[in-house]
């Protein structure tokens, strides 16, 4: 099977739009008859990045590949970086600010979420550099996550 | 029970959704940080919380929900239940805190027969 791509646009603090891309890329994978298991995963990691990119990241693209043996959620935005991503990782750490938090965002859970559901997490991203966020779930993997 | 009705017996003001009336309560949940209900709702839940912006339809409709109830008083956004109405994802409003309507809902017995 050929693999397919498909990318979504994401603005910078457009909180009416937020979580379309993943619910369009949840769509199409349940067409695609995957695992629910595995698409719960899935929607998990790429509604938390689509978030991310909307509350901190100025504009962006969510990327979503699908291949014969993995599915790739690949989120880019132009936003501010992040510094020390260690700290970013912890759970409970956030920088959202006031209006993000009064949504019910900023918890501090977005990031330790996506490590903790998807089978690989690479994050890269520098001050002023923007952020890139690329998770990997394998289609079949030896040992089912079940967290 | 299916969410019409739960929603009558519960005596919930239905504000949008009607489409979704139909669906099977498979359990429920209580939160209003959205990182939190992403990762833990159960598939067919039921979801109380005081969150009235549009973003909660998002979660509704990723975690596959069969409802979602704004609790305490609150109002959902008028986006809010536009979008409800256009994906067809019920949504009520009740005057009650979610502590007392998860208590209610358990003694419907909502979450106990059916897994998490």
């Amino acid at each position: 099977m050929a693999s397919v791509t498909k990318r979504f646009p994401l603005r910078a603090r457009d909180f009416l739009h937020a979580g379309e891309a993943s619910i369009q890329v949840q769509a199409f994978l349940k067409t695609m008859r995957l695992d629910p298991g595995l698409i719960r995963r899935i929607a998990i990691c790429s509604y938390e990045a689509e978030m991310n990119a909307v509350i901190h990241g100025g504009n962006g693209e969510l990327e979503m590949t699908l291949a014969e043996d993995r599915i790739v959620i690949e989120v880019r935005d132009e936003g501010a970086g992040i510094a020390d991503i260690e700290l970013a990782m912890q759970p409970g750490y956030s920088t959202a600010d006031e209006t993000a938090r009064e949504m019910g965002f900023g918890a501090g859970m977005g990031l330790p979420n996506m490590k903790t559901h998807a089978d690989e997490l690479e994050l890269a991203s520098a001050p002023g550099r923007g952020t890139r966020a690329r998770m990997i779930f394998r289609r079949r993997p030896p040992q089912e996550k079940t967290p | 029970m299916n969410v019409a009705e739960l929603s009558t017996r519960m005596g919930w003001k239905a504000v949008a959704g009607a489409r979704g009336l139909e669906r099977e309560v498979r359990g429920g949940y209580c939160g209003d940080l959205l990182s939190d209900v992403m990762a833990k709702a159960p598939a067919g839940c039921l979801w109380l919380t005081v969150q009235g912006h549009l973003n909660i339809i998002a979660v509704a409709l990723l975690r596959e929900m069969a409802a979602v109830v704004v609790t305490s008083g609150r109002e959902p956004d008028p986006d809010t239940a536009r979008k409800a109405e256009e994906e067809g994802i019920p949504l009520f409003t009740s005057s009650e805190t979610a502590f007392t309507l998860a208590g209610r809902l358990w003694e419907l017995g909502i979450g106990r027969t059916e897994p998490a």
